[in-house]
């Protein structure tokens, strides 16, 4: 149910998210979907990709650190009160969103978010018990090829 | 520019200006007594190998002694060092250490008289009178700056208002509802003082002060004049070190052509650090320095690392005491900032308390707004990194209290990517100090 995030560290300098990009292209690997959390001094780059493993060793070779998280993405609702919806069923059961970010394509009536909670485990049983659709790593990436 | 003293210039007690002959009489009894009280400690035991105290002839036989370093005092912790009676003890200072612990530096009621009388003499040669109030803005406590200069002044007669380091706010009330005649601190914080009163819209001008009495940190003659300008106040320097008694091994008269080693007290020497052999006079070397008078903790042939020059001319002012030039720098990575002494080593130390292998890192020094600024450089490691930004603050926070508690400096940390900080072959330079060059 969980899907793999591979997160970068950064440092705030220009060239620097260029040299990544060039890092995946080069080993073919498409980025799916990315989230960038910044201060002012370095940040942290967080992909999805379909394949996680070969992004991973691409970016370690050209000298970056690298880590894989487990994130869940959950089908959420393309209308107001769609995020609202998830985010109840998740505060209601006290589990805390560490971060959060949105898929830049939507399907249907339906957006992907991609969300990193203190508690996977307790968020994917809620969300369940609501009916909420939690996204596979295959079922994620079959989605975004039909799309 | 600064003012001139209204009154004539006086000594505090003669044993600053003996003739240099007897002065010469004086240490060579004095480095007898010293050697022959050292050797009660089974390290000067060992070390003078059965050295007879009475075959010192003259101050220059000092060379025949062995060296005292940073590390044998670290080695000799906690009392090692300790010569008289534990009864017989009066006051521990301490001072800081390259791995987190520091050295304990005790004295005898006979050593606190002393060290009252060789800080009187600089207060007095810098223009400090009987009846004026000194504000002391030194930290009190193991540090030896605060409560040396205290006893010092109360020596000369004059008041103290001990305010001690830190709350700058507080630190201008005092200047302004009491009006002292005098500051105490380090010159870096004497800066600050004025900007804050400028901040506050206030003329520094319009203080009483007339003197200021600068130490703890190395500085230039140029910030020198930026204090005398901004606080109207005239400016000397004084030197010492905790290892042998804090403040009050030399400082500078009216004349300001260096600082006056109370020789009496201490017979110090500048060495080539290299060859060990004495440097011409007038040349930089490192001072090394042996206790005369120390009772509760005599050290001989002491390696403060410190880089500095004795001067060949006597000076005009009467004092007899060897000038010693402003230290400009340390045979090692020692830093003093904001007055403490800080280590490349401590900060690998609480780099080690985060993580398991210490990172690269790099510290550089600045001073903005005439305050030093530490920051450390640590080397990203896929150990240590998250994809959660609270983790990566939290591990920021982590690495600047662990530095905190064992430097006592708050530091700035910035994460920086892998393998961005030079890598040295042999001994690493952890250092870039930017406080003193103008880029």
């Amino acid at each position: 149910m969980k899907i793999k995030q591979i997160a970068i560290f950064m440092e705030n300098k220009p060239g620097h998210l260029g040299n990544i990009c060039k890092s995946l292209s080069d080993a073919g690997v498409n980025i799916t979907t990315l989230s960038l959390a910044d201060t002012q001094q370095y940040g942290i780059l967080r992909l999805i990709v379909q394949d996680s493993d070969k992004a991973k060793s691409c970016l370690e070779k050209s000298g970056l650190v690298v880590n894989t998280t487990e994130v869940l993405a959950v089908e959420v609702e393309d209308r107001p009160g769609g995020l609202l919806a998830i985010l109840e069923i998740i505060g209601a059961k006290e589990v805390n969103i560490e971060y959060m970010y949105a898929f830049t394509s939507h399907y249907g009536k339906r957006a992907i978010m991609i969300f990193r909670f203190n508690d996977p485990d307790k968020a994917i049983a809620a969300l369940k018990e609501s009916g909420i659709q939690v996204l596979s790593n295959e079922a994620l990436f079959q989605e975004i090829q039909q799309a | 520019m600064s003012r001139s003293l209204a009154y004539p210039e006086a000594y505090f007690d003669p044993g600053e200006c003996l003739p240099r002959a007897e002065l010469k009489r004086l240490q060579t009894a004095r480095l007898r007594q010293a050697v022959a009280r050292a050797s009660a400690l089974p390290f000067y035991r060992e070390r003078l190998g059965g050295f007879d105290p009475n075959s010192i002839q003259e101050p220059g036989d000092v060379r025949r002694l062995p060296f005292t370093t940073k590390q044998d005092l670290r080695d000799g912790y906690p009392l090692g060092f300790l010569a008289i009676p534990r009864s017989e003890i009066a006051r521990f200072h301490a001072s800081s250490g390259t791995t987190g612990k520091m050295t304990f530096v005790p004295y005898s009621r006979g050593d606190m008289e002393n060290w009252g009388t060789v800080v009187s003499r600089f207060l007095m040669a810098g223009g400090l009178r009987p009846g004026m109030l000194v504000q002391i803005s030194f930290g009190y406590g193991l540090f030896t700056g605060g409560f040396g200069l205290h006893y010092g002044v109360e020596k000369v007669g004059a008041a103290v208002v001990p305010v001690a380091s830190g709350n700058t706010e507080r630190q201008l009330s005092i200047l302004y509802d009491l009006q002292p005649d005098a500051l105490v601190c380090t010159p870096s914080y004497a800066l600050n003082i004025a900007e804050e009163i400028r901040k506050s819209g206030r003329d520094p001008k319009s203080l009483h002060l007339s003197l200021g009495f600068f130490g703890g940190e190395p500085w230039t003659e140029e910030m020198r004049e930026r204090i005398e300008a901004d606080l109207d106040v005239f400016a000397t320097d004084n030197y010492g070190l905790s290892e042998v008694v804090g403040p009050g091994v030399a400082g500078e008269c009216r004349e300001r052509k260096g600082q006056h080693i109370s020789e009496d007290n201490f017979l110090v020497e500048c060495l080539n650090p290299e060859s060990l052999e004495p440097v011409q006079p007038g040349e930089r070397g490192e001072l090394v320095i042996t206790t005369l008078t120390k009772e509760a903790m005599p050290v001989i042939r002491y390696r403060t690392r410190d880089i500095s020059s004795l001067l060949p001319d006597p000076c005009p002012c009467g004092r007899t005491g060897t000038l010693m030039t402003r230290v400009t720098g340390r045979t090692d990575d020692m830093l003093v900032i904001r007055g403490v002494n800080v280590y490349p080593t401590q900060i690998e130390e609480a780099l080690l308390r985060v993580q398991e292998a210490a990172p690269h890192y790099h510290i550089e020094v600045t001073r903005p707004d005439n305050l030093d600024v530490a920051s450390v450089k640590v080397e990203m490691r896929p150990e240590i990194f998250s994809d959660s930004m609270k983790d990566m603050e939290q591990l920021r926070e982590k690495i600047a209290r662990a530095i905190s508690s064992i430097t006592g400096i708050r530091m700035r940390v910035d994460l920086v990517a892998p393998e961005t900080l030079e890598r040295f072959v042999g001994k690493a330079k952890r250092v870039t100090d930017r406080r003193f060059k103008k880029d």
